[in-house]
């Protein structure tokens, strides 16, 4: 109550001029404000947040303005002061636990903003970078640059999903515990995310300078040979070319994670025991990911050629009109390689 | 509010007038007399704005409709059909058992949210549902696409039936990748549009690869 007084007393002589202006400017902002609400995110938070924000300082300023017009009531001003401000504090009490719980809720969605500065990218360098990684560059003295950017890995995950859905649907293959789509999306997760983790560990206990972010990085650029490989075989079912362009894209991809891992360890075993790993494993991805989905083709293969030819001499697949008789003896070879699958 | 404090009023002149604010009450009343309608009323209108972003998703013209009055109806509708339309034999048959309704349904929707994620982590303005909501209502010109194909797989399953089908659904591709983008791409800084079309040009190439290889699988076989 007192405060109200001083108020009262100060208004006559300090420019308190902001309870002239505001009564105008609370006024205008209320119109304005309704005028401008924003259809397109009426539910967001920001938007409810700031209504009634406004609604609270107008709250504010005509709670004011009563308090210092009635300041002749003393008495009166104390009884009726309390009781609006206590339901008025009640209600601003209420509206801030929401807002606090609302708030904490949003920046547990929202905390995807922690990721936005790795997608901050242009085409061009995205572009530069797919290029590059099939590119290495023979510097091992001082640290090659790793770019460190999310965007490029995701979407050569995803195309490399999609890549592999063609590839296993022109084979037939029968997913039975499972479905198609969460097979190709586990198996190229589980090993952009999986290797990159486990290549990470190495690193840490080799000593090797690489943050997390430049592995997946590195690994992710690193999928776009396998994505060319595996888009070309998928259509073209040539064994033999298969294997060249295995040795040939998949060895300069290789190479090209190879010496930026080189250049950032110190020391021949570490570097052995790192370099070494992520060989084996990108090129066995990438075999694995060619010969698991090709089951049925070879079983097929293998009932019209014999099974005594050995891989290498395979020819393309070109399969002549069949008589009934080959195609039961596939359909038995279909179902033995299914059920020992 | 510099502004507005310059137009000040001297204090000896009084200011008369109402300051109503007639929307609050607006909207207040809105509420019950839309809870008060009958139910035929509401699905009816409901209908309505579905079919009129319908309109607009078949004739891209630059327009703020479907970004201003999201609604998640409509692409529930078209991914609730597609995913019916698109379901094939089970996995105990000895052929490939087509894409189960759980599959097409989680891919839909799934694939809607990463690419709204990667919009809004690239700068974009558009909010989380109403990018769900274009891309779902572009899922259109597919739907029409798989239920020509059912009627062309009626006739047969010959080279000529699969050259018809991949005709159409190249073109529906090519129609709900390029209204998507008119939609989207204009959220985007000028020079990042092609970073946010590459992952909806890959969702729709993987719906229109489904459509594409998808036999039904009582056709030929017998018991």
């Amino acid at each position: 109550m007192s405060t109200t007084e001083g108020n009262k007393n100060t208004n006559s002589t300090e420019s308190w001029g902001g309870f002239d202006d505001n009564p105008i400017q609370g006024g205008g902002s209320a119109v304005i404000d309704m005028e401008n609400m924003d259809d397109t995110s009426g539910s967001s938070f920001e938007d409810m947040g700031e209504m009634h924000q406004r609604m609270k300082e107008e709250e504010e300023v005509s709670e004011e303005a009563a308090a210092t017009e009635e300041g002749d009531d003393g008495e009166f001003l104390g009884m009726k002061g309390v009781k609006g401000q206590l339901g008025r504090q009640v209600a601003d009490e209420v509206w801030q636990a929401g807002k606090r719980q609302a708030s904490k809720a949003f920046n547990l969605y929202a905390n995807i903003d922690i990721l936005r500065p790795y997608f901050d990218v242009e085409p061009i360098q995205v572009r530069n970078r797919l290029l590059e990684s099939l590119i290495p560059i023979r510097i091992i003295n001082f640290p090659q640059k790793i770019a460190g950017e999310l965007y490029g890995p995701l979407m050569l995950v995803f195309t490399l999903v999609a890549i592999l859905l063609h590839g296993m649907k022109t084979s037939g293959t029968v997913i039975r515990e499972g479905t198609l789509m969460g097979t190709a999306i586990g198996t190229c997760f589980g090993y952009w995310i999986g290797v990159s983790s486990f290549i990470y560990f190495l690193a840490y206990l080799c000593n090797a300078q690489i943050t997390m972010l430049q592995m997946l990085s590195l690994l992710g650029y690193g999928l776009f040979g396998h994505c060319v490989v595996l888009f070309v075989t998928y259509s073209v079912h040539f064994h033999s070319l298969f294997y060249i362009l295995w040795l040939v894209i998949g060895g300069l991809s290789t190479l090209r994670m190879v010496a930026a891992l080189i250049s950032r360890t110190v020391g021949h075993t570490p570097r052995l025991i790192l370099c070494g790993t992520v060989a084996a494993l990108h090129m066995l991805f990438l075999l694995y990911l060619h010969f698991a989905y090709h089951k049925i083709v070879e079983g097929i293969l293998d009932t019209l050629e014999g099974p005594n030819v050995p891989p290498i001499q395979r020819v393309a697949r070109d399969i002549p009109e069949v008589s009934v008789a080959l195609v039961n003896a596939t359909v038995k070879m279909v179902g033995i390689t299914l059920q020992s699958h | 509010f510099a502004g507005l404090s310059d137009v000040s009023i001297s204090g000896d002149i009084p200011v008369e007038g109402e300051i109503t604010v007639p929307v609050g009450s607006l909207s207040h009343d809105d509420e019950y007399s839309t809870l008060d309608e009958p139910v035929k009323e509401t699905i009816l209108r409901d209908l309505k704005a579905v079919g009129k972003k319908f309109g607009h998703v078949m004739y891209p013209k630059k327009s703020t409709t479907l970004l201003r009055d999201w609604d998640l109806w409509g692409p529930l509708l078209l991914c609730v059909t597609l995913a019916l339309m698109l379901q094939g034999g089970s996995a105990d048959s000895k052929e490939d058992g087509g894409p189960q309704f759980a599959e097409v349904f989680v891919i839909i929707w799934f694939g809607s949210v990463i690419i709204t994620l990667n919009s809004k982590l690239l700068g974009g303005t558009i909010s989380f549902f109403q990018s769900l909501c274009v891309l779902g209502y572009c899922i259109l010109p597919l739907t029409v696409a798989m239920i020509v194909c059912r009627l062309v797989l009626l006739g047969g399953t010959g080279t000529a039936s699969f050259i018809v089908r991949f005709i159409v659904v190249v073109a529906s591709f090519g129609w709900s990748t390029f209204a998507s983008t008119a939609f989207l791409a204009d959220s985007q800084p000028p020079n990042r549009k092609a970073l946010v079309v590459y992952p909806v040009f890959l969702f729709y190439f993987v719906i229109s690869w489904m459509i594409l290889t998808f036999s039904p699988s009582h056709s030929n076989t017998g018991p």
